[in-house]
């Protein structure tokens, strides 16, 4: 049955070298690209800085060829990961992937030809670790909000890692290297490629390691590796080279990070530890969640997770070990979006000070609904404090952050019959006082920023004050880029 | 080249008209019907006519086992339910309808593409592909790179490497997804006329042989009306309640 033979197949000659048997060499004009200088020699692919032939020394992007490496007689499964990400790349968009420019024909020259993000990968900076903790706390936002933006296109990166990510001249992060991802949309060519798990060891998630490929949850236990590699210089789970050696992160714990670095933060370990739960339920539900905490550290719900000085005693990693043993991954999701649409970000913007009774009332009851209907919400609930244009800086005296401690107060007390109803638990509550002269942009910001899915606030009422100040709501309406829904407090009817 | 795949009409007009017209904004270069286009449903007649129709204009038909089932007539041997529908259906047809059903291939080849109602071991026997197994057992039965099955009536995108190794795909309707020809697939498009994977909507799909890509398709159309016809034709109820639910 297994008759036909790979290399056949491919019309591969299966000669050291590049894909084709023979070596490729700078000017040599593959397709409509000119090879100028071979830039990376990798274990699966070469890297290749080319030009397009047509439009030499215009402002084009710089761009990069990748080059698949077969070496005959190993595994041909290796080059399956260089398939999927010529199916993948295509796919991606946005400013956290390298922009896909051109493939190639897989029988005759596979290639990809993409934008060159300048700049090393995170992977040097692993030899410097121990990180400054800003800039720990900085790399993890940056990753994360990068996370988010791929798994909200339908794709589980499944290898983060420091050597897979690199930044932009504006800092923000772009994930390379699709050779083991998973898309939504696509065949999985891989799942029934490789009978070991697949992914790198220090790195993998439990359930990666128990041939879950689907659950973006996945890598955010990767990132939570490589924080924890950061802050303390150690790598949580080592770097096991066996399946069995994998298998123990399943019942192992690692040393909570402060005990290995005293100025780690309490918030910071939770965040973490958070990451690093061996049950994808309780690590952050999305990216976004966990961008959204490291960007605002007093909001961390700190639990027995942040306290923790040392591994847990012999008898609960026994019991642990116990229950690991051919423990099976738990319930199977169907799509990595599947779990996003379970767990959105939705931003409650209240005006605790100048809204109606009414109003206020209406609006609490319309975020309770949403909330309740996605068990795996967050709710941030953030209220403006306007800042006079000229003379900011009054606010920053004792009165300034006595004002912004009342709107805190507001916010918590208008929020109160929400948290105590639907229970909600650790750090599924945020609350944020922002200072901004123009209160529509700072709410829009504030969702972009923290990828908010869904906004909800009030609308002045046909009041002298709207047609005096013009509407918030409809310039968020305008400019935000996630739904907005705007409620209105219930008004007698008009007498006819 | 852009094809349209459409197969298991099953004499339902209202999900073959909607499924042509979306299809037809796209302007396929060719149509490839894979069979089944009779049984179940209560417009045998147009849905024969419309068929030939695109034949004439180019189009290609495979014949399915109700194609074949009505052409010989029932047998004794069926099921009361089958018996009915086939003798019913064969009532509402003229003996041109019936030839042109008779004079169906049970395989069209074109270039490495191979277009057959069941399956490719035994296209006579309509054995059903309910698996990666007899995908692949299709699959080294032909050396043709691409399949195209009905028979099927679920979405369904089978893919073989050349080392051997085989996986299967449920396609999001839509998204056109590589098939590039160093592998070879099995493509079931999924039924037009009696769609069972739970949504109602009518399955097709579109390839494209420059670009190496295939798109499934789900069309909604008035599954209320193919319904009420066929309860208005006196065939079994349950035909009629299942175009509901996609069932």
């Amino acid at each position: 049955m297994d008759s036909k033979l790979y290399s056949q197949t491919l019309g591969y000659t299966g000669k050291d070298g590049d894909a084709t048997g023979i070596p490729l060499e700078a000017g040599q004009v593959i397709d409509r690209f000119r090879l100028e200088e071979k830039l990376h020699v990798g274990g699966m692919a070469h890297i290749w800085r080319v030009n397009e032939v047509n439009h030499a020394g215009d402002s084009r992007l710089p761009l990069i060829m990748k080059v698949p490496r077969i070496k005959g007689g190993e595994d041909p499964a290796t080059i399956v990961g260089f398939e999927v990400e010529m199916m993948i790349v295509p796919m991606l968009s946005g400013p956290h992937v390298p922009k896909f420019i051109a493939k190639g024909d897989f029988t005759r020259q596979p290639y990809i030809v993409m934008e060159r993000i300048e700049g090393p990968s995170l992977k040097p900076r692993l030899d410097e670790a121990p990180l400054a903790l800003d800039e720990v706390i900085e790399i993890g936002s940056r990753v994360a909000t990068a996370l988010h933006d791929l798994h909200r296109q339908h794709l589980v990166h499944l290898d983060i890692k420091p050597s897979n990510i690199m930044f932009r001249p504006d800092a923000s992060a772009v994930l390379v290297d699709f050779g083991l991802s998973r898309h939504d949309h696509l065949p999985d060519l891989l799942e029934e490629e490789f009978t070991l798990p697949m992914g790198t060891g220090p790195y993998m998630s439990p359930e990666q390691v128990q041939f879950v490929r689907n659950d973006p949850r996945s890598d955010l236990f990767a990132l939570g590796v490589m924080l924890y590699h950061f802050t303390t210089g150690e790598r949580p789970f080592g770097s096991p080279d066996s399946v069995r050696g994998l298998r123990r992160r399943l019942w192992m714990e690692p040393v909570p990070p402060r005990a290995l670095r005293a100025d780690c933060p309490p918030w910071l370990q939770e965040v973490i530890l958070k990451c690093l739960e061996v049950k994808a339920e309780r690590r952050y539900q999305s990216a976004a969640q966990l961008a959204l905490d490291l960007q605002d550290p007093s909001q961390v719900a700190l639990t027995r997770r942040a306290e923790r000085l040392q591994k847990s005693g012999t008898i609960r990693t026994f019991k642990r070990w116990f229950f690991a043993l051919g423990a099976e991954p738990g319930q199977e999701r169907d799509k990595a979006s599947d779990q996003l649409g379970r767990s959105p970000i939705i931003l409650a913007a209240v005006d605790v000070d100048s809204a109606t009774t009414e109003l206020l009332e209406q609006l609490r009851e319309t975020v309770r609904r949403i909330v309740l209907t996605e068990p795996g919400a967050r709710l941030a609930c953030v209220s403006v404090m306007k800042t006079a244009r000229i003379g900011v800086d009054e606010l920053v005296d004792a009165q300034g952050r006595s004002l912004h401690v009342k709107q805190l107060v507001g916010l918590k007390h208008w929020a109160r019959p929400i948290s105590k109803g639907l229970n909600l638990d650790e750090g599924r509550l945020t609350f944020h006082v922002l200072e901004a002269s123009d209160p529509a942009a700072a709410i829009v910001e504030f969702a972009r920023r923290n990828q908010a899915d869904h906004i909800v606030m009030g609308a002045r009422g046909a009041s002298g004050l709207r047609r005096f100040l013009g509407s918030v709501s409809s310039q968020v309406v305008a400019e935000s880029d996630c739904t907005v829904t705007v409620v209105r407090a219930p008004t007698p009817e008009p007498p006819v | 080249m852009k094809t349209a795949l459409i197969t298991d009409l099953h004499a339902n007009r209202e999900a073959v008209e909607a499924v042509l017209e979306h299809a037809r904004a796209q302007n396929p270069d060719s149509w490839m019907l894979l069979g089944d286009f009779v049984g179940y449903g209560a417009d045998p007649g147009w849905v024969i006519d419309t068929v030939r129709e695109l034949v004439r204009e180019g189009a290609f038909a495979v014949q399915g086992n109700h194609d074949l089932a009505v052409v010989q007539g029932a047998s004794p041997h069926m099921r009361p339910e089958p018996r009915f529908v086939i003798e019913w259906t064969r009532a509402q047809l003229d003996a041109s309808q019936i030839d042109f059903l008779a004079s169906l291939p049970l395989t069209v080849q074109r270039e490495d593409q191979l277009f057959v109602h069941a399956n490719a071991w035994a296209p006579s026997g309509w054995e059903y592909i309910t698996g990666r197994m007899e995908a692949v057992r299709s699959l080294h039965a032909t050396n043709c790179r691409y399949t195209f099955c009905g028979h099927m009536h679920e979405p369904k995108l089978f893919h073989l490497s050349g080392t051997g190794k085989a996986g299967d795909f449920v396609p999001t309707p839509g998204v056109p997804i590589p098939v590039p020809p160093h592998r070879q697939w099995l493509i079931i498009p999924g039924s037009a006329g009696q769609p069972r994977d739970g949504n109602p909507a009518a399955c097709y799909a579109m390839f494209d042989d420059q670009a190496s890509t295939i798109t499934y398709h789900r069309v909604p159309y008035d599954h209320d009306t193919a319904g009420a016809k066929i309860l208005a034709a006196n065939l079994p109820q349950r035909l009629a309640l299942r175009l509901e639910d996609g069932q």
